[in-house]
């Protein structure tokens, strides 16, 4: 049995690393006494699959992680998804919340396949709302946003405009702007830290949200695991089941 | 209340691993810093990874923060990426708490369990924005702590603390928190209090005493300089660690450190009697706890933290008292589910058996390490760890039989009165224990030999002993690597020759050390255990600068008649118990652990009218020592002597 868990990752905590997050995860699921199927072999490990990693040092209101639970001798496990947000937040550092959970098909296409693009809130610093929206404005009209990077020691450059699905100045800040973004994640994710320093002028980054992860199922975007008070977990469920 | 976070926060982003500098670890607390609280700072003056997971530092910000009348907070030093930052922004060293400035709390109190840390502590305090040397310090600054092995013989860094502490900490925290809080209720002045905390058993003003010395440089005589202060300051020792059971709730880190499991302390103390070992001399005597509470604290402490990994950590956690059944009873806990592996972190061959091999397989395995600590029967002897080849070998095999693949063996070179075929006697011990594991994984089979140079201490009988120079540690390296050159599956490791100098310097240096240090730190010499920063030249350049000797402070014999730096502290052992032990050190003549043999008054227990607390009256199954043997009898594994002599120091 396979289940989908959402969860929050808000204030100090933020500058854990994805690896950190990691450990966090196995320590709860430990203390919350949650069946986790282990790996075999000379050091068994929970099988535990996360999401595309949040950089460090960024919030986010729709982190995902998929959990491999064994299932008992006779077949059936009572576990009630709706539960498992109050069972396992208190097994968490402050600030990583439960949101939702949902029981998903044990061969569901990964997380990290699944997601096709993310929604950031973005503080940037050192610009006003007026030269924000000028930079933004140049690099929607670009055909092409190349950049260089290292990677592995050798320069790669790269075109960053077709990641770029959406972008707009939403906000000014006391010393600069909010955006929000919409930015994709295949074949690779771009970083919010990449797209503004990408602009012209670059933009400093200051505070990071990554708000939803999306995925495309028969031309329907959507959450791995929805919010809101329709979208209950056995809803999140049929829909995965529907893939 | 002052904090420094909202400055921080913006900060954090540009600096490797942030996640070392916000706190909220489970079991962290958030304290009440009431008028009626006396606040402490426990720092440990090394990276979060390395100083988190530290248990005295722990175990004391439990105890005070129980405490109706104290508030503590932690805090570790920032690594040279964030200096720099609070450097240029004037950002103070903080708490991880509640982010206050450090030079707010009434005491920072540092863990020191290693000399190299020393120019860190001063970069401590500098970045706490409070005065380095005590004497400039005024009532506005807090009292500077420090306590842990190393203070032992804190002569080196006399300029620069308030207070040191000896021994155990449980119960003087809390005498030294009354004396501050009722000193600032009667709003007396800094100079009075530390009169009124140096008459405090086991605390010691540096302040309060005068080194004097003769024409020659000799140190002739540390004494008080009021009537009111004691002429020796003896450490302190808890009864019972039964008492004790802290930590309660162990700090659980949001990053990766060192160490990162379940600690749960056995028992305190150790009377093997290891000659070279400081830790095992002056934490005597044998303290152990009592078996149910280790299960009680096991059990607890993995349903709280959701560790996988417990550590059952002592000296020697073989020799624990019925330590199978403790080591069963958590592999076998149902709740476990098989999943929970047990370390132990300090094992003697002669008493790791079969059966703790088989119980420890029994979960997820982890390591093993083992410490002969000599190649030679004739330097084991000299060493007084009384381990026989067979009982190495058995271990060994016990060990490779019930499926590890890979352990690690530690040794030491540049022990009294070593020669080369004790130093190649390492080699021919690795050669044999990888033998052994062919047998069981044929190719499969791996040992790690780790050696260090040896560091003489303060209170150990080898405490008269000049040590070894960087050439001739780095010659013996050479002897070992030449020997195991071509042997498939054994790895050799070594420390830094020049670092082991430095610690010896100040290891049984006196206070004409501090300037040294100050000149260190101030050209930038932080961070002086990590290989990447420790910069040998530096200390050099202040030890000539000073018109110091390095050959006088650490590779000179003492002789009986010398003063030693320490001679006005105690650790409980007498000095002339020491000197015969160093005697019969070079006549090669054992000791036998007085845990099950009649009592040979050292002094720790005599002295202080405790006792150990040992719950077996025997020794361990499997050992030599203690065991009515002739200790005499060694088995000594002839040592073949490599043809080439020793030409590899050059290389």
């Amino acid at each position: 049995m396979k289940v989908r868990v959402r969860f929050a990752k808000r204030g100090k905590v933020r500058f854990t690393s994805h690896r950190d997050l990691a450990r966090m995860w196995e320590r709860a699921l430990r203390r919350a006494e949650l069946a986790v199927d282990y790996t075999q072999g000379f050091s068994p490990r929970p099988k535990l699959h996360f999401g595309l990693a949040l950089p460090t040092g960024a919030e986010s209101e729709g982190e995902y992680l998929d959990i491999d639970l064994t299932e008992p001798a006779d077949g059936a496990l009572d576990l009630d998804p709706a539960s498992l947000p109050d069972r396992l937040t208190p097994c968490l550092p402050d600030g990583i919340t439960v949101q939702a959970a949902a029981i998903v098909d044990t061969g569901i296409m990964s997380l990290q396949q699944a997601v096709t693009s993310c929604t950031w809130r973005l503080d940037a610093s050192g610009t006003t709302a007026h030269h924000a929206a000028e930079a933004v404005e140049r690099a929607l009209a670009a055909d092409e946003l190349i950049v260089t990077r290292e990677r592995k020691g050798k320069a790669v450059t790269d075109d960053l405009r077709p990641y770029i699905l959406a972008l707009a100045v939403t906000d000014s800040t006391p010393d600069g702007v909010e955006l929000e973004t919409e930015l994709g994640t295949q074949p690779r994710s771009l970083r919010p830290a990449e797209l503004l320093l990408a602009l012209d002028p670059p933009l400093v980054e200051r505070r990071v949200c990554r708000t939803h992860q999306w995925m495309t199922l028969d031309g329907v975007r959507s959450e791995p695991v929805s919010l809101g008070p329709a979208a209950s977990s056995s809803a999140a469920h049929a829909e995965a089941r529907a893939s | 209340m002052s904090t420094v976070w909202p400055e921080l926060e913006s900060l954090l982003g540009q600096v490797q691993k942030p996640a070392r500098y916000i706190g909220c670890e489970d079991g962290a607390r958030q304290p009440d810093h009431g008028p009626g609280r006396v606040s402490w700072l426990l720092v440990y003056p090394d990276t979060y990874e390395i100083g988190l997971p530290n248990q005295g530092l722990q175990i004391l910000y439990e105890i005070l923060n129980e405490r109706p009348d104290a508030a503590a907070e932690r805090s570790y030093a920032p690594w040279t990426d964030l200096e720099a930052l609070l450097r240029e922004h004037a950002i103070p060293l903080f708490s991880l708490e509640t982010h206050r400035p450090a030079g707010e709390f009434d005491l920072i109190a540092f863990n020191l369990s290693a000399e190299l840390v020393y120019t860190n502590l001063l970069n401590c305090l500098d970045l706490a924005q409070v005065p380095v040397r005590a004497a400039d310090r005024t009532d506005e600054h807090p009292l500077v702590v420090v306590g842990g092995h190393c203070t032992y013989n804190p002569e080196p860094i006399a300029d620069f603390v308030d207070l040191v502490v000896l021994g155990d900490g449980e119960e003087v925290v809390g005498e030294i928190n009354e004396v501050v809080g009722a000193a600032r209720a009667d709003g007396v002045g800094r100079d009075a209090l530390l009169r009124r905390l140096g008459t405090v058993s086991g605390v010691y003003v540096p302040s309060l005493y005068e080194a004097s010395y003769s024409d020659g440089g000799r140190l002739l005589a540390t004494t008080p300089r009021f009537d009111d202060v004691p002429e020796t300051i003896e450490k302190r020792t808890i009864a019972d660690l039964g008492e004790w059971p802290y930590p309660k709730t162990q700090l659980v880190p949001l990053t990766e450190v060192v160490h990162d499991r379940l600690n749960v302390e056995v028992f305190r103390g150790c009377t093997r009697g290891c000659r070279f070992c400081q830790a095992g001399m002056i934490t005597r005597p044998v303290r152990e706890r009592p078996a149910d509470q280790v299960r009680t604290m096991v059990q607890d402490g993995l349903r709280r933290t959701g560790y996988d990994e417990v550590a059952l950590t002592s000296l020697s956690t073989a020799d624990f008292s019925g330590i199978e059944k403790v080591v069963g009873d958590t592999v076998q806990d149902p709740m476990n589910c098989g999943q929970v592996s047990v370390s132990l972190p300090s094992l003697r061959v002669d008493a790791f058996t079969v059966g703790i091999a088989a119980e420890l397989q029994n979960a997820r395995r982890t390591g093993l390490t083992f410490a002969p600590e000599a190649g030679t029967w004739r330097m084991r002897q000299i060493i007084n760890k009384l381990i026989r080849e067979e009982d190495l070998y058995e271990a060994v095999a016990s060990a490779y039989s019930q499926g590890w693949r890979r352990m690690k063996l530690y040794f030491l070179i540049g022990l009294p009165s070593e020669t080369d075929e004790d130093t190649l006697g390492i080699a021919e011990l690795a050669k044999r224990c990888i033998e052994i594991g062919r047998e069981y994984h044929q190719k499969g089979a791996s040992i790690t030999i780790s050696v260090g140079g040896f560091v003489p201490k303060a209170f150990t009988p080898f405490q008269w002993f000049g040590q070894n120079t960087v050439e001739e540690l780095s010659r013996k390296v050479n002897l070992l690597r030449d020997a195991l050159r071509h042997e498939r599956g054994v790895q050799l490791k070594w420390h830094d020759s020049r670092a082991t100098l430095v610690e010896g310097i100040m290891s049984r240096g006196d206070r004409r050390l501090g300037p040294v240090i100050e000149d260190v730190w101030r050209a930038g010499g932080t961070f002086q255990e990590w290989s990447e920063h420790f910069d040998l030249q530096r200390w050099v350049d202040a030890m000539e600068a000073h018109g110091l000797a390095i050959d006088d402070f650490a590779h000179r014999h003492r002789t009986e008649d010398e003063t030693l730096p320490w001679d006005h502290l105690s650790a409980g052992l007498h000095k002339d118990f020491l000197w015969q032990d160093w005697r019969d050190a070079l006549n090669e003549v054992g000791l036998e652990d007085c845990r099950w043999t009649p009592c040979y008054d050292c002094g720790a227990c005599t002295g202080y009218g405790i006792e150990h607390i040992v719950a077996s009256a025997t020794p361990p199954a499997g050992g030599s020592q203690g065991t009515g043997q002739d200790l005499a009898r060694g088995n000594e594994v002839p040592v073949a002597l490599m043809a080439r002599p020793a030409t590899a120091g050059t290389r």
